[in-house]
C-alpha cells in the first residue's frame, strides 16, 4: 500500500511516497532523494558503505526500515555534512590526506568517523581503529583513512 | 536536495563530427559530478557520434576546443586507483597546458581508442605512453602551424599554458586560436621525441587526485548512481548450485509484489523487472523456482587430491638452464616442499551494478567493465546484434582487482532490458551474488625441490606449478552461459605462468606449469594472478634453501642475484628495514612454543615478470603462540617502477597492495559445499579490518631517466611470501598454505613442538 513518509535530511524537511514500511532507508535516500552519498555495499550492516547519521549517531541505513525513523529524527548523509567548497574537518582531512583508492567506501568511514569525533574529539589511535573495526575497503586504503581521521581531530 | 535523475535530453540533439567531441567534452568534463556523463547521442546507442578512435591517429586520444580546452580520450579507465589523475598529467606535460585544463573521457567504446583492457599494470607503462605520443605529435603540429602564422621558426618558439609564442617574447597563438573544434587529422609519430624529464613540470609531481573532492563529499555519481529517465530495476536470481537447471518457475509467488513489471527466464537465467529498486529486491527474494539438485563440486577437504588429479592439457616450460634433475642428485643438501594458495574473490566492496537499454536497434550499456571495448564485442555475441550497434560507456564502479563482476552485470542489465522492449533497465548484484559468482582466482598448487652446494650456493632448482589452462582473454559472461546464448568456451585465468621462472642466477633450473584441463569455478584474474601465488612459492622456498645453508636470508638473495637495479634495491631495503644480518630463525624461536609471542621478520623480492618493475619487501610479524594468531607489524618496501609519473599515487597503490594481500595472506578463503560457494558474505568471508592495519614505511626509487612501468600490482607479489618467511623466522615453522588463519598457524606450531 503506497504511503507517505515524513523525513528530515540535510536540514530540511520532505515526504517520500513508499509501498513498503520494511524496505530500508538506504533506497529512499538513494532512489527517492537522489543521494549518492551512502551506498549499497551488502545489505546486511556488515561494511558500513550505506552509513548516515540520525540524530548525529552513526547509523547503517540498509537495515534500518523506513518506519523506525520519527518523522523529527535528523538524517544526515555525506553529502550533508559538507561541500567541496565548504567540507567538514573530516571530508577536508580526507582530501587532504588523498585517503580514496576507489572511494567505495569512503562514505561510512568518513561519517563513522565523524560521528567519533562528535562524540570524542581527541581519540586515541586504538579509539580510530576500533570505532572502524565494523568498516571494510577491499583497496586497502586503512593507513591513510587512519592518518586523515588523526589529522581531522588534530584540526578540531 | 540532490536529485540524480539524469536528463536524456540534455543530451540528445547534439549532431556533427568534431564539434560534438567538445560539446561532449564539456560535458563529460563532470563526468564524476554530473548525472549525465554519456556523450551526446547516448540513449541512441553512440554510432551516431563520428569521432575517431583509432589508435594510431591524434584524433583518437586528444580534442581541443576554441577555448582553448583539451578533452583527452584514454581506452584506459581509472578503476580506483588514480590513473586517471597519473594521465591527465602525461598529456598536461607534452602539450605544455595546466592539468586542470584537460577534461579525462574514458572507455567508451564510441569516444576512446580500445587500447585494452585495463589490466596487468599496464595503464601507465603502455596507455600512458600511446597519450604521451599523441600529445607530443599534437604539440609538433600545433607549434609549426603557430610558426607559420607568427613568421618565426618553429625552433624560436616556446609553448607556455596552451599558448605558443616566441621565445623573445610577443604575441602568441593559443591552441583553441591554432585548433579550436578543428580535427588534427594526424597520425600520431611513434618515433616523437617526447619532452626531456630534466623538462617535466607537472609528470613527478604528487598532484592531488582530481576525483577526491567529489568522491569524499557525496557528488561524484558512480556507475551505482547512474540513472536515466523511465528506468527500471532489475535484479538476477541465480542457481543454488552450479550447474543447476531450472526446471519451474511459479510467477504466482511474486504477484504481489507491488511494481512489478516482468519475471524473465531464458533457460537457466532467471531475472526480475519492477518499477521500483525494493521490488525489485523483494520479487528476486520471494520468487519461487523449482531448481534440480547438482552436486558436482569436489568436497573442499579433498581439494588439492582435487588438483593434483586433474588431468593436465599441457606444459609450459617457463625456464629450462643446464639440468636441474641431474644437479639436484648432486647436490650436498636437497629439500623438497610443496605450497598451495587458495581460491579467493575479488569481494569487490559494491556489488556489480550497470545500466542497459536498447532503443532503435542500439543496445547502450553503461558500465564499470574494465574492458569495454572487449566487453561490448562480448555483448554483441550473446544479443546476436552486430558490434557497430553496440556502445559500451564507462563509469567508476566498486574497486575491481581484475575482472569481476561488472561484465556479467552488464549481460544482465542486456538481457533483462531486451524483455522489456529495450527499456532501460538498471541491474544490482546483492552482495551473495558478487560473493557466489564473481569469478575466482584459481587455486595454485606448486611442487619445488632444490640443492645447495657445500658452500651454501644454489645449485638446482626444479618446480612445478598446478594451475589452470588459458590465458588473459574474455571470461564468459554468466547470463550468457544460463541462457545458453553464445558465449566464450575456453577459461581466461590470466597469464598466471608469470614469474614461475626464477629472478636469480642459478646454474640449473627447471620450471614447468601443468596446465590443467579445468578448475573448479570459473577463474579471471584478481591482483597479480599468478605473479602472487609464484612468487609467494618461489621466495618461500629460496627462504628453506637460505636456511638449509645457514646463510642470512637477504645475503643469501643478494649472492644470487646478478641484476644491478634488483641488487640496489635490495641493499636499499637493508638499509630502510634495518636488516640484522642473521640466519632464519631466530636464536630463541622454538623455545617456549606452548605460548606466548614470538617476533620475527622476513624478506621478498620480485622482478615483476622478469622483465619490469622491482620490488623488495621485509615484513615484521608478532605469533601469538596460544592462538596461532598472526600479527604484522610493519612492513617496509622498496619499489622500482622507473619512472614515477605521481609519487603519491604511487604510494597509495603501494599501501593497497601490502594491505589488500596482508588480507588474502591471513584471512581470504573461499568456501563451498558440494553445489555452490558457501562464503557469500564478510562473516563468511573474513578481510582485513582496521585493528589490524600495520605501519607501511616505504621509498621509492624515482627514476626520471627510465621509462615507466606499472605500479597497480607488483608489489602485492612479495607480500605472503614475506609474512611466510617472517614467521620461519618468529617460530622456526614454515607456513605453505595460504591463508596462514589462527587454526592452521597453530596446528603447525603444535605439529612442530
Amino acid at each position: 500500500m503506497a504511503s507517505s513518509v515524513p523525513l528530515h535530511v540535510n536540514g530540511q524537511a520532505t515526504t517520500v511516497e513508499i509501498d513498503d514500511p520494511d524496505m530500508p532507508l538506504l533506497y529512499a535516500l538513494r532512489n527517492n532523494l537522489g543521494l549518492h552519498g551512502p551506498r549499497f555495499g551488502c545489505g546486511l550492516g556488515q561494511c558500513g558503505t550505506c552509513t548516515v547519521h540520525i540524530d548525529g549517531e552513526a547509523a547503517r541505513s540498509c537495515i534500518t526500515p523506513i518506519s523506525s525513523i520519527g518523522p523529527d529524527q535528523r538524517i544526515v548523509t555525506l553529502e550533508g555534512l559538507g561541500s567541496p567548497e565548504s567540507p567538514h574537518k573530516v571530508q577536508k582531512a580526507f582530501m587532504d590526506e588523498q585517503a580514496v583508492q576507489c572511494g567505495y567506501c569512503i562514505n561510512g568511514m568518513i561519517m563513522q568517523a565523524a560521528a567519533l569525533l562528535a562524540r570524542t574529539p581527541k581519540p586515541s589511535e586504538e579509539d580510530i581503529r576500533n570505532e572502524l573495526a565494523n568498516n571494510i575497503c577491499r583497496c586497502g586504503t586503512h593507513a591513510r583513512i587512519l592518518r586523515a581521521v588523526k589529522r581531522a581531530a588534530d584540526a578540531a | 536536495m540532490i536529485t540524480s535523475m539524469a536528463s536524456r535530453r540534455a543530451f540528445l540533439g547534439a549532431g556533427g563530427s568534431l564539434v560534438i567531441g567538445f560539446a561532449l567534452g564539456g560535458r563529460a568534463l563532470a563526468q564524476g559530478q554530473a548525472p549525465a556523463p554519456a556523450g551526446p547521442s547516448a540513449p541512441a546507442g553512440g554510432p551516431a557520434v563520428h569521432k575517431s578512435v583509432a589508435l594510431d591517429e591524434v584524433d583518437g586520444f586528444l580534442a581541443i576546443g576554441a577555448d582553448g580546452k583539451v578533452t583527452l580520450f584514454s581506452g584506459k579507465v581509472d578503476l580506483g586507483t588514480g590513473i586517471r589523475t597519473a594521465l591527465t598529467q602525461m598529456a598536461a606535460e607534452e602539450l605544455d597546458v595546466p592539468v586542470e585544463r584537460i577534461t579525462f573521457v574514458q572507455g567508451d567504446t564510441a569516444l576512446t581508442p580500445d587500447q585494452g583492457p585495463t589490466y596487468g599494470s599496464l595503464s601507465i607503462q603502455n596507455g600512458g605512453m600511446q597519450i604521451r605520443q599523441a600529445a607530443a605529435t599534437a604539440r609538433r603540429q600545433l607549434v609549426t602551424a603557430a610558426a607559420q602564422r607568427l613568421g618565426v621558426p618553429a625552433a624560436e618558439l616556446v609553448v607556455e599554458d596552451g599558448t605558443v609564442r616566441p621565445r623573445s617574447g610577443g604575441q602568441g597563438l593559443g591552441y583553441g586560436e591554432l585548433i579550436g573544434d578543428r580535427n588534427f587529422s594526424l597520425k600520431v609519430d611513434k618515433d616523437i621525441v617526447t619532452k626531456d624529464p630534466a623538462n617535466f613540470r607537472v609528470v613527478g609531481k604528487s598532484v592531488q587526485r582530481l576525483d577526491i573532492p567529489d568522491k569524499t563529499t557525496g557528488r561524484f555519481t558512480y556507475m551505482h548512481d547512474f540513472r536515466v529517465d523511465g528506468m527500471l530495476h532489475g535484479r538476477v536470481v541465480r542457481p543454488p548450485g552450479l550447474q543447476a537447471q531450472l526446471q519451474q518457475v511459479d510467477e504466482s509467488s511474486v504477484r504481489n509484489i507491488p511494481g512489478l513489471v516482468k519475471v524473465v527466464r531464458e533457460g537457466n537465467f532467471v531475472g526480475v523487472v519492477a518499477q521500483t529498486e525494493w521490488g525489485a529486491i523483494r520479487a528476486a527474494q520471494d520468487l519461487k523456482l523449482t531448481w534440480s539438485n547438482w552436486e558436482g563440486l569436489p568436497e573442499q577437504s579433498r581439494l588439492w587430491e582435487h588438483v593434483r588429479a586433474t588431468p593436465v592439457a599441457k606444459d609450459d616450460v617457463t625456464s629450462n638452464v643446464g639440468n636441474a634433475g641431474e644437479a639436484l642428485g648432486q647436490g650436498a643438501k636437497r629439500l623438497n616442499a610443496t605450497y598451495d594458495f587458495a581460491i579467493h574473490t575479488h569481494g569487490s566492496l559494491g556489488p556489480s551494478c550497470a545500466v542497459a537499454e536498447i532503443r532503435d536497434g542500439l543496445l547502450t550499456c553503461w558500465t564499470a567493465s574494465q574492458m569495454t571495448h572487449n566487453l561490448r564485442k562480448q555483448l554483441a555475441a550473446m544479443m546476436r546484434m552486430p558490434e557497430e550497434k553496440v556502445r559500451c560507456i564507462y563509469l567508476e564502479g566498486s574497486g575491481c582487482y581484475g575482472r569481476n563482476g561488472h561484465e556479467d552485470a552488464t549481460g544482465d542489465a542486456a538481457l533483462l532490458s531486451r524483455a522489456v522492449e529495450g527499456r532501460p533497465v538498471r541491474v544490482q548484484w546483492m552482495r551473495q551474488d558478487e560473493h557466489g559468482w564473481d569469478p575466482k582466482g584459481p587455486p595454485t598448487l606448486i611442487d619445488l625441490r632444490g640443492a645447495i652446494d657445500a658452500n651454501g650456493n644454489i645449485t638446482a632448482w626444479q618446480s612445478e606449478f598446478f594451475i589452470p589452462q588459458g590465458a588473459a582473454g574474455n571470461v564468459a559472461l554468466v547470463p550468457a552461459e544460463l541462457a545458453g546464448l553464445p558465449h566464450e568456451e575456453s577459461m581466461a585465468p590470466g597469464n598466471i605462468i608469470q614469474n614461475s621462472a626464477l629472478p636469480y642466477s642459478v646454474p640449473n633450473v627447471h620450471t614447468v606449469c601443468h596446465r590443467l584441463e579445468n578448475t573448479l569455478f570459473k577463474p579471471s584474474w584478481i591482483r597479480t594472478p599468478g605473479r602472487m601465488q609464484n612468487t609467494y612459492a618461489n621466495e618461500c622456498f629460496l627462504d628453506e634453501l637460505a636456511a638449509e645453508a645457514g646463510a642470512d636470508p637477504m645475503e643469501f638473495r643478494l649472492r644470487h642475484l646478478k641484476d644491478e637495479r634488483g641488487l640496489e634495491l635490495m641493499r636499499r631495503l637493508a638499509v630502510l628495514s634495518r636488516w640484522e644480518s642473521r640466519p632464519s630463525p631466530r636464536r630463541d624461536a622454538g623455545a617456549s612454543n606452548g605460548g606466548g609471542t614470538a617476533t620475527g621478520r622476513g624478506v621478498s623480492y620480485v622482478k615483476y615478470e622478469l622483465n619490469r618493475t622491482y620490488v623488495g619487501a621485509v615484513a615484521e610479524v608478532e605469533v601469538d603462540r596460544g592462538s596461532g594468531d598472526i600479527r604484522v607489524k610493519r612492513f617496509f618496501v622498496v619499489h622500482d617502477c622507473g619512472q614515477v609519473i605521481n609519487p603519491d599515487g604511487v604510494r597509495n597503490q603501494i599501501e593497497g597492495n601490502v594491505l589488500h594481500t596482508i588480507s588474502r595472506t591471513l584471512k581470504e578463503e573461499l568456501t563451498w559445499d558440494r553445489s555452490m560457494v558457501t562464503s557469500l558474505d564478510w562473516g563468511s568471508y573474513p578481510v582485513i579490518t582496521f585493528p589490524e592495519v600495520p605501519e607501511i614505511v616505504m621509498e621509492l626509487l624515482d627514476r626520471p631517466g627510465e621509462r615507466p612501468w606499472g605500479a597497480g600490482e607488483p608489489s602485492a607479489a612479495v607480500i605472503p611470501s614475506a609474512i611466510s618467511n617472517a614467521v620461519f623466522d618468529a617460530t622456526g615453522v614454515r607456513l605453505r598454505s595460504v591463508p596462514f588463519t589462527p587454526p592452521r598457524v597453530k596446528a603447525a606450531l603444535q605439529q612442530a613442538s
